[in-house]
């Protein structure tokens, strides 16, 4: 097309080349060219940077650490009406709560501290409240009052957002969920000393000691189909265990499971799932004598009890099962707070950190599951009593001893990812011991994302370890011998064809493999592994015979065709691989080889498993690395070889020692190469693999590499998230990875290039 | 004797050699699989009648196609579970596609070839491909209009072809209001509710521009509401037709023409029907949208989508191959720089491609395309317009994929043209450009095409990133269609490649979708060997060209 173009151009240039104007637009023009191209040129490295920076970038919050700034501070409103038992703060961080010992609600600016509203709870005549606890924080603000009658007031504080005057108006409400009539916790009328709480959607269990007793009651909300009626079934009991000495006791979410804690560190578990008979489970002291538990506190999900003690420790309890099947309670770690006592947890609603209080005035920011310190600062020098953080965690509120509440913004994003956390083991809640596991979302809030890399870089490198063990062999080989051996004629055919495997899209492969060769290589398992041995006997034998061939048939055939000779004899091995495995099999090994591994060695089989997917793979590295090593071997200077066949030495032996070892750096970099590409290898791992982050080295299991992990995972997670941002840094390790071994292998045959031209 | 041959090395030699066979036999094993599998499913199949009866059991019937046979030797059979006669070597199977999702809940169903006790092929027996619950096989009993029997018996075959090419004929028309028209109005209607937001935004929305657009969302509705009506009555004369047909159970079955795509007797059908039957088929797979969560039915908007997608991708890629590629060879001086550009463009081609999805989606989509929509598109907010993946930045991902492809393989085109060349044109007065321009380029022309082709079949072939940055299961509307502005870059669109992907491994019904994924793959397949045999043809003439000039 341009042909034509440009004749017509090149004449027009000719004629109109006299003009000094237009002699300067031509030079102008080709300034202007090679600038362009330059550009051009230089934009290639440009967009690899590029693409470097910006996995950087977006992977590098992760690692920064947390910021807390104190924005104002001010005092306690309402200071008069009672002190503080918990302070509160809402989603938008506009409105916060105070809740008073004197049963007193006062709702203010978080900013400013200014009292918005001030209402007091229903109490009846001639009673007082003794105690007081809150039921989760997510559980939609929750709180109840114990009542020197036996009685008790559940109150939720809840948050009206409307829109008048497109404005937003945050309106602070206080509802009485189980009725505005206290409820008889203790029949006798005994106080209740100790209380806890937890409001479901249709159960509610209430726990109070009075008395010396501990008494439970769980009311069920039983909706009927037709009327809206809903009746309550109430169903009390009193616990069999020693009262005296428990200071918290807190019930978790599913309401199954009931902790009471002592000041000397007596932690008991009850199994509550049978409302009416509750069990003792496990009970043991969690610390060491002389200490004190100071908090006690759930952190969010209620799988996990996070102790502070007078030491300055935080510990962290979770319910695991042992090997005999039982419950018992375990610290999975151990958080050194501070040299002081801690003074109070603050869990953050909708992850697995958790705020800390010093008595000396410290407030620290920590993260469970990668314990890690986000922030630590001195919020004042008087003791802090109360802190509320709110549910996004950017805003904390701390009320202090000198009647202040300081207001500090939080800046945390990703306090889930450590390299710790990241790379190694991470004792995971509820979980019997530390383990490597990626499972990365879950439909709750509450669930405890586990962001282990590791079991994905085990995966990608057994899958790139059973597809090199496939490919390197053949593709080395025929390198090997297409380029040394072969004759002219018959490589001219046989080098693109095997490149031309190397342009089949990896999804066909892929495909094949997940639904072709692995229901084929679970059925004829013992085939495969007989073909693997057969093979070889075959040609070897083919090529015993071949020697006792008459001499004239022999001669009449030139050399390096022995590639066209020998496939027949490969399917023919293949064949009888495959028809003498069914005999062996049912001979050997009781019919199924599968059945066999699994009872004998205890092997299991997955249909999609690591040796599917090295035989695919390695069927789509071969080109790679077959193309690249052929190139080396090819280009060895002629007069090398010559050479050598001079002297005497035979054709195998020249191989041997002068071209393989003058082409050994191409090969290292074919190598390299085809490694890179394995590792980086999406669809066929993708769909030739169960996907199951699994580290198990059996070639029967499956696994998932980074690459299939992110096409997995990254269309559903949310921009800018933590679960975003360690998919990039997948994305990031495999690029880094491919990088060096791509860097290594083309400085290594630019090196080769120049040693050729210089022999 | 054999310690001597193994000393002369002849024996790894052969081992070589066999390596080369194998992957021979690999390549061709594989094409041989796609094409042998991908050609078959089109044929028309003979519908198999079974008497079968399995031990303590009643006798049942059991109609449908023999897709597959296993073999499995007494042994292994035994030790998953088989009772096996002692006379007995092996365990034949036969898988059926029985078809009638709608009345026995699956497709297939493996049966034991010895508890069969007759087999046959009656010529009566239909298959039916349905617009929903797959393939229906039995037989014909009656033709039903309004609820009234018009045919049974001998008769009734003849009755239903006319009826069902009438009720296609209508389907097709009510396809075409609903896709086009409709289409287009609503596409009318949501390009004016963005004017109006448009305009809200800034503050320009006074009387006469609410009037101005009232007036044409009237003109609009008014449109619709007379399609409407035609749809009603098309869609009245669509449901009045049905015909009664016998499951192999011996139940009768009312099936609505509306819902019938094809009937046909593969039994009764001669050597020539069948072909022509194929041939409907193919044309129907390249040309149809899929039915059916896209295990039936064509492929067309995948295909579309792969070759638009491509498209612009080569309008992308080429002139910054090319441009490099000169750079590197024409400019630059060899030295550290071009070493850097060298390794630069090596990574380019070794990164994982999941990668360049990742970055699409980081760089391209959330930052590029999210400041787009704030800069030119507030009124659609928050609806990403070009925010999300779409064509364009699938394009400009793959295009920044197969970069290195172009580049490496127009500076070989570049390497080959002799320097005389341009050391004539450069004494002859030229400048660099017009040198390059004129002569150089030109020349190099066939090996720029033939990087091109050789992106243009990796980029084909691509999967991986396009999951990331733009490609669906099933895509609404094409990217290209007769609404202004015609081309829509914020599109999602189809992929051959991700198609197969989405089929073979997403899709509900597997095992009935398998055949088409097969299809697929050849075609796939064959378009990226043939693009990639071009391509070899062009460099091998091209070397053949400057081989001469050289000499």
């Amino acid at each position: 097309m341009s042909e034509i173009n440009s004749q017509t151009k090149y004449s027009s240039a000719i004629t109109k080349s006299s003009g000094s104007a237009h002699e300067r637009w031509r030079l102008i023009k080709d300034v202007i060219a090679r600038y362009g191209v330059v550009i051009g040129g230089l934009g290639v490295i440009v967009a690899i940077a590029l693409i470097f920076f910006y996995l950087l970038y977006v992977v590098y919050p992760l690692f920064i650490s947390a910021t807390a700034e104190s924005v104002n501070q001010y005092e306690v409103p309402e200071a008069n009406l009672g002190k503080t038992v918990l302070l509160g703060v809402e989603e938008q961080n506009e409105v916060a709560v105070r809740f008073t010992d004197a049963g007193q609600v006062i709702f203010f600016e978080v900013a400013t501290g200014k009292n918005i509203l001030t209402q007091s709870i229903k109490i009846p005549e001639g009673s007082h409240i003794v105690s007081f606890a809150q039921g989760s924080p997510n559980n939609e603000g929750a709180v109840i009052y114990g009542l020197s009658d036996g009685k008790a007031v559940i109150v939720k504080h809840q948050y009206k957002v409307t829109y008048p005057n497109n404005i937003k108006k945050i309106t602070p409400v206080l509802s009485y969920p189980m009725g505005e009539e206290p409820l008889l916790v203790d029949v006798s009328g005994a106080a209740l000393e100790k209380i806890a709480v937890k409001i479901g959607e249709d159960a509610s269990t209430i726990v109070a000691r009075s008395a010396g007793q501990i008494r439970l009651a769980y009311f069920e909300k039983e909706k009927s189909l037709f009327a809206d009626e809903v009746a309550v079934t109430r169903t009390d009991s009193v616990l069999d265990y020693s009262a005296a000495e428990v200071t918290d006791i807190l019930i978790d979410k599913d309401e199954r499971n009931l902790y009471f804690l002592s000041n000397t560190g007596q932690l008991a578990l009850f199994d509550i799932v049978d409302k009416s008979s509750p069990k003792l489970v496990n009970e043991q002291n969690i610390l060491e004598s002389g200490l004190k538990i100071t908090s006690a506190v759930f952190l969010n999900g209620d799988l996990s009890l996070m102790i502070g003690d007078s030491s300055g420790l935080v510990s962290q309890w979770s319910k695991v099962r042992d090997k005999q099947n039982r419950f018992s309670m375990q610290k999975i770690r151990v958080f050194k707070v501070s040299d002081k006592a801690v003074v109070a947890i603050n869990p953050e609603q909708r992850r697995k950190g958790f705020v800390t209080l010093d008595a000396d005035g410290m407030m620290g920011i920590y993260h469970s599951t990668s314990e890690r310190e986000m922030i630590k600062e001195r919020i004042g020098h008087a003791l802090p009593l109360s802190a509320a953080i709110s549910p996004r965690a950017n805003a904390l509120l701390v009320q202090s001893d000198d009647n202040l509440i300081s207001y500090w913004k939080v800046d945390n994003e990703h306090p889930e990812v450590s390299l710790r956390s990241l790379w190694q083991e991470v004792w995971y809640e509820s979980y019997p011991k530390p383990d490597y596991i990626w499972q990365s979302s879950s439909a709750n809030s509450d669930f405890e994302p586990k962001y282990s890399l590791t079991p994905l870089v085990f995966g990608t490198l057994k899958a790139a370890f059973y597809a090199m063990l496939m490919a390197m062999p053949l593709a080395l080989m025929g390198a090997i011998y297409t380029a040394y051996f072969m004759t002219p004629k018959m490589r001219q055919y046989v080098k693109p064809s095997i490149e031309l495997m190397g342009a089949l899209p990896t999804v066909i492969l892929g495909f094949l493999a997940g639904l072709w060769l692995a229901p084929f290589i679970e059925e004829h398992l013992a085939g495969l592994f007989a073909l693997f041995m057969i093979i070889p006997l075959g040609v070897m034998l083919f090529a015993y015979a071949w020697q006792y061939l008459p001499k004239d048939l022999k001669e009449s055939i030139p050399d390096g065709w022995e590639a066209a000779f020998l496939i027949p004899v490969i399917l023919l091995s293949a064949w009888f691989a495959f028809s003498v495995s069914v005999p062996l099999e049912g001979l050997l090994f009781h019919g199924s080889l599968r059945e066999w591994f699994k009872s004998e060695w205890g092997i299991g089989y997955d249909q999609r498993n690591a040796l599917v997917v090295g035989i695919a793979m390695g069927f789509a590295v071969i080109p790679t690395i077959f193309s690249i090593a052929e190139d080396a071997i090819f280009s060895v200077p002629k007069h090398l070889t010559v050479g050598s066949l001079a002297l005497g030495a035979t054709p195998w032996q020249t191989m041997i020692k002068v071209v393989l070892l003058t082409a050994s750096p191409g090969i290292f970099s074919a190598v390299m190469i085809g490694l890179g590409r394995a590792v980086g290898e999406t669809m066929i791992v993708l769909m030739a693999t169960g996907n199951t982050p699994v580290m198990d080295l059996s070639v029967f299991q499956g696994l998932r590499t980074l690459a299939a992990n992110i096409a997995v995972e990254m269309p559903e997670s949310e921009v800018d998230s933590t679960h975003y941002r360690v998919l990039f840094l997948a994305a990031l390790v495999l690029f880094v990875f491919t990088f060096v071994f791509n860097t290594l292998a083309e400085v290594i045959r630019q090196r080769l290039r120049e040693k050729y031209s210089s022999l | 004797m054999i310690r001597l041959w193994f000393k002369s090395g002849t024996p790894w030699i052969w081992l070589n050699a066999a390596a080369v066979s194998l992957s021979l036999i690999m390549v061709v094993g594989v094409l041989g699989l796609v094409i042998g599998r991908g050609v078959g499913h089109f044929w028309p199949h003979q519908v198999s009648q079974f008497s079968y009866q399995e031990p303590d059991k009643q006798p049942q019937i059991i109609i449908g196609e023999k897709v597959d046979t296993s073999i499995t030797p007494a042994a292994m059979a035994k030790s998953t579970g088989y009772i096996m006669a002692d006379n007995e070597d092996t365990l034949v199977q036969y898988l059926i596609k029985t078809g009638n999702r709608d009345v026995t809940g699956t497709d297939f169903r493996w049966i034991q070839e010895r508890n069969v006790k007759a087999h046959s092929e009656p010529s009566d027996m239909i298959v039916i491909e349905r617009r929903e619950w797959g393939n229906f096989y039995g037989q014909l009993l009656e033709v039903k209009e309004k609820g009234t029997t018009i045919a049974t018996g001998a008769q009734a075959w003849p009755v239903l072809q006319t009826k069902i090419a009438e009720t296609l004929a209508i389907f097709k028309e009510i396809t075409h209001i609903e896709k086009k028209e409709v289409g287009a109005i609503n596409y009318g209607l949501e390009r004016l509710r963005l004017k109006q937001r448009k305009l809200e935004l800034k503050n320009a929305l006074d009387d006469t521009a609410k009037q101005g657009i009232a007036i044409e969302k009237a003109a609009f509705e008014a449109e619709y509401k007379q399609y409407q009506v035609k749809l009603t009555g098309l869609y009245q004369k669509l449901r009045s037709d049905s015909m009664v047909a016998k499951t192999e159970s011996g139940s009768e079955l009312v099936i609505p023409l509306a819902k019938v795509v094809r009937v046909f007797q593969p039994n009764a059908m001669s050597f020539l029907d069948k072909i022509l039957h194929y041939g409907n088929k193919v044309v129907e797979f390249l040309t149809d949208d899929p039915r059916e969560a896209n295990t039936e039915g064509g492929i067309f908007p995948a295909i579309f989508g792969t070759v638009m997608m491509v498209m612009m991708m080569s309008v992308i890629v080429t002139p910054f191959g090319v441009i490099a590629a000169v750079y590197l060879r024409e400019y630059a001086k060899q030295g550290f720089i071009t070493r850097l550009i060298r390794i630069a463009v090596n990574n380019l081609a070794g990164v994982p491609s999941v990668v360049y999805g990742v970055f699409g989606l980081g760089f391209f989509v959330y930052i590029l395309g999210g400041n787009i929509d704030q800069l030119f598109f507030p009124e659609s907010a928050p609806a990403p317009v070009f925010g999300t993946p779409g064509l364009l930045w699938a394009s400009i991902t793959l295009a920044l994929l197969t970069l290195p492809v172009v580049i490496v393989s127009t500076e070989e085109g570049l390497a080959r043209i002799p320097s005389s060349i341009r050391e004539g044109s450069l004494a002859l007065g030229a400048t660099k450009l017009e040198t390059l321009w004129l002569t150089v380029l030109p020349m190099a022309s066939p090996a720029m095409m033939t990087g091109l082709i050789l992106a243009v079949a990796r980029a084909a072939g691509e999967v991986a990133p396009l999951m990331l940055v733009g490609v669906v299961k099933l895509a609404p509307t094409l990217p290209l269609d007769g609404n202004f502005p015609f081309l829509h870059l914020d599109r999602k669109f189809m992929h051959l490649g991700f198609h197969i992907y989405d089929v073979g491994f997403q899709s509900p019904n597997v095992e009935a979708a398998r055949p088409l994924v097969y299809a697929t793959a050849l075609l796939l397949v064959l378009v990226i060997i043939g693009l990639n045999l071009a391509a070899i043809v062009i460099r091998n003439n091209l070397r053949e060209k400057y081989r001469a000039l050289e000499g």
